[in-house]
């Protein structure tokens, strides 16, 4: 029996011993001299053999103990001794063994146990303490280290002597195990007593470490260990003892730093720093700090370096954010950027000063083009004045048309300056500030800040239009490439994208495409094309459809304008015996256009009756209103030199019809035939007797038009062209579309209210207000009272009521 | 007995529309309970008295006979307010019904007790939920076709100053001033006019500092709030 028991203890023991060392390679004390290995198990077992199980008593026993027990502590003292061989160990745990094992009253477990931790304190009182006391600094904490190791070799060595009680008699009473009373011990004697002491060495040596000292890394590696292995797997004593006191000491050296960089240094000089310093607290963390303390420490760190000073750094006059905005200094924006969007809130300032920044650039350049076309106007204008004494109508006319092509300049500089802008600001925000949201929002508020502003009288929306017009009618102003087109097209519905108005841009753009399109004055159908497909993309199809509408509109009429001329071929006796060409529209696609009932001369009327009956064998139920006030004439004037052929408006020809059969008519007989208004009639006899091309004399030769005056056919006028142009001026249009918008934007209101009511029954005001600016958002942006008398006018027309109970809200009436 | 008591029910609980029963030939007038029958006699020979042979109502000719028999001016608020009592549907007419439907209630035969109820009547009306019922009732009355829904801005001001003028004085008087100065209404709807009253009642003034441009004013008040703003500063 005895014999198999001992076979099993020392089977186990080898395998412990096997394991210590191979754990533990570097340990500086061997204790277990294996070099003899089954000379030891021959002994051991003829020993055990030969053992009689005799009564150990205490003292005895732990007397035996303690020559082990010194031996160990001579070796860890670093004393001549040998070291232990595998017999004593043997001896050492069986003497346990039987003192454990024995019948009670001898067996000795708890005193043993209790021996077990007075022989720690025993050492560490008069040995370890002593020895560190002694040592200060740096050294005391090499002296640490060496005793916290020793401490370690004892406790794993002792344990093992002791083992048994582990296995048994803790187990049974739920003690701690013996492992723990070693590190306890070492605990509460030594670390209690001295890691305040300690972190003050550690910090101080960091701190040395700051300022660019070489220090042992490796040595405070091994220090914070202890604090981290103290914890017995718990952080609370690295955090309670030390990494606190670190972050603490660290927050006020770099809030000493930053408070003296902060005056002596510019904004990119102090970002260079923190962001050097934060680097290297990073790599300090890995070098020997636990890596838990990164997050902490970095936090520290920013929050002294950063954010205490944001405001400062940030607004600093010469070198702040403002500077490095003005001055393109990519790079330290970049910075700036990494620096504080580790930050919370930390780019909102940075945000905020990029997007004043935008703004303030835009309106700058807003402010430049009102400031150019209005002294450029007033220098035009004194000129004009000047002329004016010297009665040169001619040249005063020249002068007013200069002022409109001035603005038309300044504005299409404008455009042009705002792309600019806008893609230089663009790569900004992608590149040093990577996209981040907030900086996509400050420059879309920036860009909607000024590109709402209304310049010289003209809204935005309408220099877009009238931008766009220029690049894709014939002979605009500028020369570009096909591609340059197509980028500067992409670059002007990005712009669209920051104007509030969207709809009245629409409409503007409506009538100059319609321009462009009657009088064949679109240089290339793709890019017609394609402007409207980036359109549709940005602000969806319902914006586009009427646009396209037209665009198909013309290809429909070119064909129909086909089949028109073969049914003349077909029946020559339809034949109006002039060249006659009609472009079909559909009304809702198209700027509305006033037609009045002018009576046409009667060979017009012939031509309008041929293409009716033409149209009807094509269509029925369908009625064509003719729109006389687009059309355009090309007559044989026979003047005496040399005929010339005049291309005019409808109206104009109608006039010039009339002297056909008179050769001078009064204003009041011209008016009365052509059935017109005062205001066109002036403006189209202008353009015939006073303009540049005098095709009619007036009576009396005056400037202008009376209703008194009375005309003749010029038959002394001639031109050195054979074919002339006689241009008549166009209607200002603003005043209208502007109007049009208006009406159409009560509509939306309207429609957009009920819409909402109508699933919701029931809403508070302001929510209501809220919902309806959202939803119209896409198109334009309501003002607050349009939608507040939208809403009075739907409850005079029964379509809302107020709730009874609560005046702010309400209700809808199905 | 019980048919009166079912006629106030009524009454109370159709305290806006007059039902088409309402107007209908009293049919107590053939009742055989004698007292009854005998008071509604008085009834109609005060409503003989002043009502067109022709037509069968009180039309404005009567009306005016009325008010000097009363002694009071026809703008007084105390006739409008006998309006609202009769639940008069048409402005400047009393049929018989309406007449009677007063009356009963005010428990008058002559026009002498009439003139006494009058004062009586007004503290009735005055009442905070019998005003603001009136104040309604007032602007229906002055709604002279049938399928008008709004009042020109100058009737508007002489009935505010009737209606409101003794109660709301500065209000009244600075509201008046605006509207005829602005150009934007030429009338006034249903809905700003009881968004008044309710300015009246609910916001200090002339300090205004707790109106709100945000909440669900009507805008001509915004405007009037905007407008008192700017002459304040």
């Amino acid at each position: 029996m005895n014999t198999i028991s001992i076979t099993l203890v020392f089977f186990f023991l080898f395998v412990y011993n096997y394991q210590a060392v191979s754990a533990a390679p570097e340990q500086m004390v061997t204790l277990v001299d294996f070099r003899n290995e089954s000379k030891v198990q021959e002994r051991f077992g003829n020993q055990s053999f030969r053992m009689e199980r005799k009564t150990i008593d205490l003292e005895q026993g732990w007397d035996y103990m303690q020559t082990g027990i010194t031996k160990l502590k001579r070796i860890l003292e670093g004393l001549p001794e040998p070291q232990f061989d595998s017999e004593q160990y043997m001896m050492l745990y069986t003497t346990i063994y039987n003192m454990c094992t024995q019948k009670p009253p001898h067996d000795y477990s708890q005193q043993l146990y209790d021996k077990y931790r007075e022989a720690f304190e025993e050492y560490i009182n008069s040995t370890v303490l002593p020895a560190l006391k002694e040592k200060h600094d740096e050294y005391m904490l090499r002296e640490l280290v060496k005793r916290w190791s020793n401490h370690k070799v004892m406790v794993r060595w002792l344990s093992r002597f002791f083992y048994y009680l582990d296995r048994y008699f803790i187990a049974r009473r739920s003690l701690p195990p013996l492992n723990e009373v070693g590190l306890t011990c070492f605990r509460d004697r030594v670390y209690n007593e001295l890691h305040s002491k300690v972190k003050d060495a550690v910090i101080a040596l960091v701190d040395k470490e700051r300022e660019g000292e070489q220090i042992d890394r490796a040595l405070l590696k091994n220090v914070l260990d202890i604090y981290v292995e103290i914890g017995m797997g718990q952080m609370e004593r690295y955090e309670a003892d030390f990494e606190s006191f670190m972050l603490l000491d660290s927050a006020s050296y770099y809030s000493r730093k930053a408070s003296s960089w902060i005056q002596e240094d510019s904004c990119p000089d102090y970002m260079l720093k923190s962001e050097e310093c934060l680097k290297k607290e990073r790599e300090r963390v890995a070098h020997y700090l636990h890596s838990s303390s990164e997050p902490k420490l970095v936090e520290k760190v920013q929050h002294e370096l950063l954010v205490v000073y944001a405001n400062q750094l940030l607004e600093k006059e010469h070198s702040g954010c403002r500077a490095l905005l003005r001055d393109d200094k990519v790079d330290d924006l970049s910075r700036m950027y990494r620096l504080y969007h580790k930050i919370a809130k930390g780019l909102e300032p940075v945000a905020n000063i990029f997007k004043q920044h935008v703004t303030a650039e835009g309106n700058a350049l807003v402010q430049q083009a009102e400031d150019t076309a209005t002294n450029q106007a007033a220098n035009i204008a004194s000129v004009q004045e000047q002329v004016k004494t010297v009665s040169m109508f001619l040249l005063v006319k020249m002068l007013s048309n200069l002022v409109i092509h001035v603005f038309f300049l300044c504005f299409q500089v404008l455009i042009r300056k705002v792309i600019e802008l806008h893609d230089k600001y663009m790569v900004y925000v992608v590149e040093c500030f990577q996209s981040h949201t907030l900086f996509h929002k400050a420059l879309k508020e920036a860009f909607e800040i000024f590109c709402n502003k209304t310049v010289a009288g003209s809204s935005s929306a309408e220099l877009l239009a009238t931008f766009c017009d220029n690049i894709l009618k014939k002979g605009g102003s500028e020369k570009l490439s096909d591609e340059a087109i197509e980028d500067t097209l992409e670059k002007v519905v990005k712009l669209l994208a920051y104007i509030s108005d969207k709809d009245l841009f629409a409409e503007f753009y409506r009538k100059k495409l319609a321009r462009r399109l009657l009088f064949d004055r679109s240089a290339n159908d793709d890019h017609e094309r394609s402007i409207l497909t980036k359109l549709k993309q940005q602000c969806g199809g319902q914006f586009t459809s009427k646009m396209e509408g037209m665009v198909t509109d013309l290809t429909l009429a070119r064909e129909n304008q086909t089949s028109f001329e073969e049914y003349l071929g077909n029946n020559p006796a339809a034949n109006p015996g002039i060249d006659l060409t009609v472009t079909v529209l559909t009304t809702g696609f198209w700027p509305s256009y006033k037609s009045f009932d002018i009576n046409l001369p009667s060979e017009m009327v012939k031509c309008v009756e041929v293409f009716k009956g033409f149209y009807e064998t094509k269509t029925k139920h369908r009625k064509l209103t003719w729109i006389y006030s687009l059309g355009t004439c090309h007559l044989n004037g026979k003047f005496d030199h040399k005929p010339i052929e005049l291309v005019v408006s409808t109206y104009q020809a109608a006039v010039l019809l009339l002297f056909n059969t008179t050769d001078k008519l009064s204003y009041n007989d011209i008016l009365t035939q052509l059935n017109l208004s005062h205001e066109d009639l002036v403006r189209l006899l202008h353009s015939l007797s006073c303009a540049r091309y005098k095709i009619l004399t007036k009576e009396p030769s005056t400037k202008t038009v009376s209703q008194t005056d009375s005309f003749e056919f010029n038959a002394k006028f001639t031109d050195r062209m054979r074919r002339i142009k006689i241009p008549l001026p166009p209607v200002d249009e603003r005043k209208k579309v502007v109007e049009d918008v208006d009406k159409d934007r009560r509509y939306a209101i309207d429609a957009a209210i009920v819409r909402i009511m109508k699933s919701r029954k029931v809403l508070g005001h302001q929510q209501l207000v809220s919902e309806c600016v959202e939803q119209l958002s896409r198109m334009f942006k309501p003002d607050i009272k349009a939608i507040k008398k939208r809403m009075e006018d739907l409850i005079t027309r029964d379509y809302l009521e107020r709730d009874k109970e609560n005046p702010n809200m309400f209700r809808y009436l199905a | 007995m019980p048919r009166t008591a079912s006629k106030t029910t009524k009454k109370r609980s159709k305290p806006y529309t007059v039902t088409s029963s309402d107007t209908d030939p009293v049919p107590s007038a053939s009742s055989k309970t004698k007292k009854s029958s005998k008071e509604n006699d008085e009834k109609y020979k005060l409503f003989n008295k002043y009502a067109n042979t022709s037509s069968g109502v009180i039309d404005p000719e009567g009306i005016e006979k009325l008010c000097s028999k009363l002694k009071v001016s026809h703008t007084d608020i105390k006739i409008l307010m006998l309006a609202w009592k009769m639940k008069s549907e048409r402005q400047g007419y009393f049929t018989k019904a309406e007449w009677r439907r007063a009356l009963k209630a005010l428990k008058v035969d002559t026009t002498k007790k009439l003139k006494k109820a009058l004062p009586e009547l007004e503290e009735q009306v005055r009442k905070p939920l019998n005003f603001a019922d009136f104040y309604a009732y007032a602007f229906r009355y002055c709604l002279t076709d049938e399928r008008q829904n709004c009042i020109d801005i100058e009737t508007i001001c002489q009935l505010l100053d009737m209606v409101l003028g003794s109660t709301f004085r500065d209000q009244v008087d600075h509201f008046v001033d605006y509207l005829k100065i602005q150009n934007d209404y030429k009338v006034i709807t249903m809905d700003q006019w009881m968004g008044f009253y309710r300015f009246c009642n609910e916001i200090s003034f002339p300090d205004m500092t707790n109106y709100s441009l945000e909440l669900a004013w009507p805008l001509i008040l915004d405007n009037f709030f905007e407008w008192m703003r700017e002459k304040q500063a």
